[in-house]
Parts: structure tokens; sequence; C-alpha cells
């Protein structure tokens, strides 16, 4: 048995995943889920309801943004600057006068967009590379888990900073850095469960009578990899909104005025001893939504892959 | 054990040269033009362009370039810093002993803090000790390592002014910076932790050495803990990554000198031969350290060695 600590994914949150059971990489498929089943034991499980009640709180947030908040989020006003929580402003003003809720407020939608698009990045590519290397297995398995290799050989944000300096610091090469970051744990993760479909019997005999090789990918394949998929992903999502409001901070990310929450942390910071609200609330609103993200993936691994969850 | 070891070594190579492909590639995957976009903010002759291009050989066939690249990084050639003109690995040398005290030092704190945490929940399952622990955990992963550098520091050096918020050197400045990073890890650590201490306690073993009439603590530390030990050593690979990643935050936070603010700084001035050299020196690292954890696991867990 080879095993490499590698097999554990890339980031933490499929670390979590994968770490979650002692056995060692073994792929994982999750046990069908029952259709008619599936909402009420996802209600059982506390964990995910709130998860689930925090992110729809945070989506309804960013969809009516531009009605519910009570300012411009740009807009500036230097006689108002840095004043402490109010009921005019109930999150207090930055240095530029500008409303914290409103940016807060702003700042929902671009965290919610960066994590989501991330993520859709690595699992259309993920997966995509998975199937394919796992279904025709040989010198394709081989070159394309090379190159998976090559890009879990840098840990971390690294990869994604690595892209960021190519491309150059801004929102959309950001989601394009952090999706790609994240795509060998998705063809890892897919690759493993494909390996052990692909010897299942109505496999076998989609191919006898005659299926095209996309055909078995799409109808017989896939669906048994959906499962685990959706659980890092859910996962993968709270990771990739931490690794661009960090990537933010640092300046290689969105740009001002943006109101993004890892920029306004940093915005933030030089006025910390006084006006704490300033970085204080951005950094809350991360917390929240990546623990809601975390709360909803825990539950969901629960739901729908049960050899994995953790006995309570 | 040999077989195992061999594999192992080979199966190190591709990657290695795949890592360096992907590196002196970065160069030539800039949108436009590399110089323009590395000179962009100044104001430059066309002899100084032409100069920084010999500079970098990037008049040389690409085969050339590669080739000069490898022997280069093989020798401990990394380039020079187009902005400082120090060679890139002096550069990192001096940057280097920080950031490895500090993952270091990230590393003992979160192994100290999650395996207690982690034991104490499982041993505790379903107390509130327990649920507090796993609460707390849960906090723990879902918190921006930025922020919580930014908490601590308003905590313990604006308001108690019992550590220093910026800069490097003594022991005093590693505290809040150590903690930052240990902090988030060891709640990954605690939560993987009382999972598989919870699958080990169910184990038979363990009911046996209960009653054969062994303290608790004995069968929890020196039966269960050993065995749910495995998986963590298993990660500490992984988050040494992650440490080594969390550094170039937690560095810029408190303006710490090392190679996470270093790498901060090259991408923002687009010095390119700087960020190449970093991003080559942290991956080849991460490469030898995951083969030596691996190795180190073979020899621990003998499955692995005659499988």
């Amino acid at each position: 048995m080879r095993f490499s600590i590698r097999a554990f994914g890339l980031d933490n949150a499929v670390a979590q995943v994968s770490t979650a059971s002692t056995a060692p990489a073994s792929p994982t498929i999750a046990a069908p889920p029952r259709r008619g089943g599936f909402i009420s034991r996802m209600r059982k499980s506390k964990v995910a309801v709130i998860g689930f009640v925090t992110l729809a709180f945070l989506a309804t947030v960013a969809l009516t943004a531009p009605i519910i908040s009570p300012a411009d989020p740009n807009e500036v006003a230097p006689r108002e600057a840095l004043q402490a929580p109010s009921t005019a402003h109930p999150f207090g003003t930055d240095q530029y006068g500008r409303d914290v809720l409103s940016r807060v407020i702003y700042g929902t939608r671009i965290s919610l967009l960066v994590g989501f698009i991330a993520v859709s990045i690595a699992v259309v590519t993920g997966t995509t590379l998975g199937l394919i290397s796992g279904y025709y297995g040989r010198w394709i398995d081989i070159t394309i888990m090379r190159f998976i290799d090559v890009m879990l050989a840098f840990p971390g944000i690294l990869l994604a900073l690595a892209l960021v300096s190519i491309l150059g610091p801004n929102l959309p090469n950001l989601m394009i850095a952090v999706g790609v970051s994240s795509v060998p744990s998705y063809a890892r993760l897919v690759r493993g469960s494909v390996l052990s479909a692909r010897e299942q019997v109505y496999v076998e005999a989609a191919r006898v009578i005659g299926a095209r090789d996309i055909t078995i990918m799409r109808r017989h394949v896939l669906p048994n990899v959906v499962a685990p998929v959706i659980v890092v992903a859910t996962l993968g999502v709270a990771a990739a909104i931490l690794w661009a409001a960090s990537l933010s901070f640092l300046g290689l990310g969105s740009q001002p005025p943006t109101a993004e929450w890892g920029r306004m942390l940093s915005e933030g910071r030089n006025y910390l001893r006084e006006q704490w609200w300033i970085a204080t609330f951005p950094g809350l609103a991360i917390m929240m939504t990546v623990l809601g993200m975390n709360l909803l993936g825990d539950g969901l691994r629960d739901t729908l892959d049960p050899r994995q969850r953790v006995r309570t | 054990m040999g077989k195992y070891l061999t594999q192992r070594l080979l199966s190190t190579i591709p990657v290695l040269i795949g890592v360096t492909i992907a590196v002196f590639s970065m160069l030539h995957l800039v949108p436009g033009d590399p110089i323009q976009m590395m000179l962009g903010e100044f104001q430059t002759s066309p002899e100084q362009m032409a100069q920084l291009q010999s500079q970098l050989h990037l008049d040389e066939p690409l085969p050339q370039q590669y080739g000069r690249f490898v022997t280069g990084a093989m020798q401990g050639d990394l380039g020079y810093s187009i902005r400082s003109k120090r060679p890139v690995m002096d550069e990192i040398k001096d940057n280097l002993p920080s950031t490895i005290i500090l993952t270091l030092s990230g590393l003992a704190i979160a192994l100290t803090i999650g395996l207690t945490l982690g034991v104490i929940a499982a041993v505790k399952q379903n107390t509130w000790v327990d649920l507090t622990s796993m609460v707390v955990a849960m906090l723990g992963v879902s918190m921006p390592s930025f922020w919580l550098g930014l908490l601590l520091i308003f905590a313990f050096s604006l308001k108690l002014e019992w550590f220093p918020a910026t800069g490097g050197g003594d022991l005093r400045h590693l505290v809040l910076p150590a903690m930052t990073l240990g902090l988030g890890a060891s709640a990954i650590i605690a939560r993987l932790t009382r999972s598989t201490m919870l699958e080990v306690l169910n184990q038979e073993y363990i009911t046996t050495a209960r009653a054969k009439g062994l303290r608790g603590s004995v069968v929890v530390l020196r039966h269960a803990l050993r065995n749910a030990l495995i998986p963590t050593v298993t990660i500490l690979g992984l988050q040494f990554g992650q440490l080594l990643a969390g550094a170039v935050v937690v560095e810029t936070v408190f303006g710490r000198p090392g190679i996470g603010r270093l790498i901060v700084s090259a991408i923002l001035e687009k010095d390119f031969p700087l960020v190449q050299g970093i991003v080559l020196f942290i991956a080849i690292s991460y490469v030898v350290i995951n083969l030596l954890v691996d190795l180190l696991y073979a020899v621990l867990d003998p499955r692995i060695r005659f499988g």
C-alpha cells in the first residue's frame, strides 16, 4: 500500500474531511443517500441547521444589499471620519467617513461570490481531471496525477500567491488563483471514487451493451462521486473565502475602494488602538461566514457520508 | 522497506522536475511582456530594458534558459533580485531563520494545545467540557489568522502592553505571532485527535486494558493516545506546509521579517526573480519534508513498509 500524506488534500477544510476517517487514503464512496430521507436527516443535524440558517441569512444580506444598507459603501464623508458606533452608524465609520455597516453588507456579496466562483472553478476542473484520470487509467492517469502532484508541491496559499503574481492582483484573478489552487483536492477525491466505481457490474454492463465512454462516465460513474464532492465543496467554499480574504488583506486581491472584508481589515489595522470597530466588524463577518459554511459542511458530511461520521 | 524507500524516492523525481518547470514558466506566463511588467512603474530607457533582458537571459532560446535555471538552482544560485540587486539566495538566507523559528514555535503550540484539547474532549465525550472544546476548535478553524493576530495585538500589546505588537528579534517578539499561527492549527489537530481518540477508545484492547485494572490515565495516554497519534503524525507534514503558508500572513500582520513577508513584498514590487526563487525554495523544501514524513511514517508503521 502506497500512502502519501499529501493524499489528505490540499487545504485544511479538505484535510478535515479526509482525515475524519482513520483509514489511510482509501477511496471514499459515500453510501448513496436515500432520497426521501435526506431533508429530514439534515434537519435532525443541529449543526447543519445552524450552518444553513447562517448562510441563508448571509445570502439574503448579499441579495438585498442595496435595499438594506443605510449608506453608499463607497461614499466618502471626511467630516464623519472615524466615528464610533452610534444610531446613525451602527458599526461606526472608517478613516474616510464611509459607513462600516454598509461596507460590511456589500462585502458579503464579494466574499460569497469569490467563494462560490472559486470553488466552481475547482470542482469543474478537478472533477473532470479526476474522472478522466480514474476512468481511463494507464498513461492518462499517470500524466494527470503527476501534474496534480506538482500542484500539491506548493503548500497552502503559495500556489495562489504564485498565480496572483503572474496574473496580477485583482478580484477576478483572485477567484482564478484560489480556484486553481484547490483543483488537486477534487481531482484526487474524484479519481479515488471513480477507481472503485468503474469496477462495478453496472459499469461493465453498460460497456458491454456498447455505451460510449462519455455516457458511462456521465450516467454511471459521476453519480457515485457527487456526494463526497458536495461535502468537500461546501467546506471548500469556507476555505476559499478565508484564502481570498487573506490575499486581499495582503493587498494581493481586491483593490481599493472595493468593500471587501480582508481589505477592510487591512485598512483598519492602523486604527486598532482607538477605532477598534473598523477592523472588528469585517473580522466578525468573515468568521461568521466561514463558520456557517464549515457547520453546513460538517452536517452534510454526517448526512451524506455516514462512514466519515465522528461518533458522538 | 528497501522497495518502498526506492519507490518513494523515485516518485519524488518527476515532481521535482515538474516544480522546476512550473516555477521557470512563471515569468513566461505573465500576460504581455514580462520586462515591461517588472519595470512598469519606472522610467526606463530601452538600454535598461535590454540590460534587464540579458541579465535574466530572456534573449536565449527557452530550453537553454530552463537548463540555466535548473543548473543554477542545483548550485544554490537563484539569480538576482531586480530591486535590491542582491542574490536571491542571500535574501532567502537572511529571512529563513526567522520563519523557521516562527513555524516551529507555531507547530509546538498547535501540538500542545491541539492534543490536550482533543484528548480531554474525547475522554469527557458528550459533557460540557467536550462541547466547549469543540465549539472553541470550530471557531478556531473558522477564524482568519490575520484577524486573530489583530485581536491579540489589541489585547496583549495595545491594552495590556505585555508584548510588542510588531518587529522581530527577541523571544517577546515571537510570542504573539507564534500564538496566532499555532492557535489556528491547534483547532484542526484538536478536532482530528478527538475523532481518532473516540474511535480508538472503543477498541477491544482498550476494554481489555481497563478490565485488567489499569488506571484510566494509563489507558488513555499509553494505550489510546499512542494509536490515535498516527493520523496526527500523518498530517504533520501537511500542517507544516500550512504553517509555512500561514507565516506569509502572520509575518505581514506583525511586521516580522521572514520569507513570507519577503514574498509578499516581492509580488507587490513585481520583483519576479525573487518571487520565483522563494516559490521554488518553499516548494522544494515542502517536497523534501513530505518525503521525510512519509519515510518516518514507514518506519513507525510496518503496514506501509511491507504492504
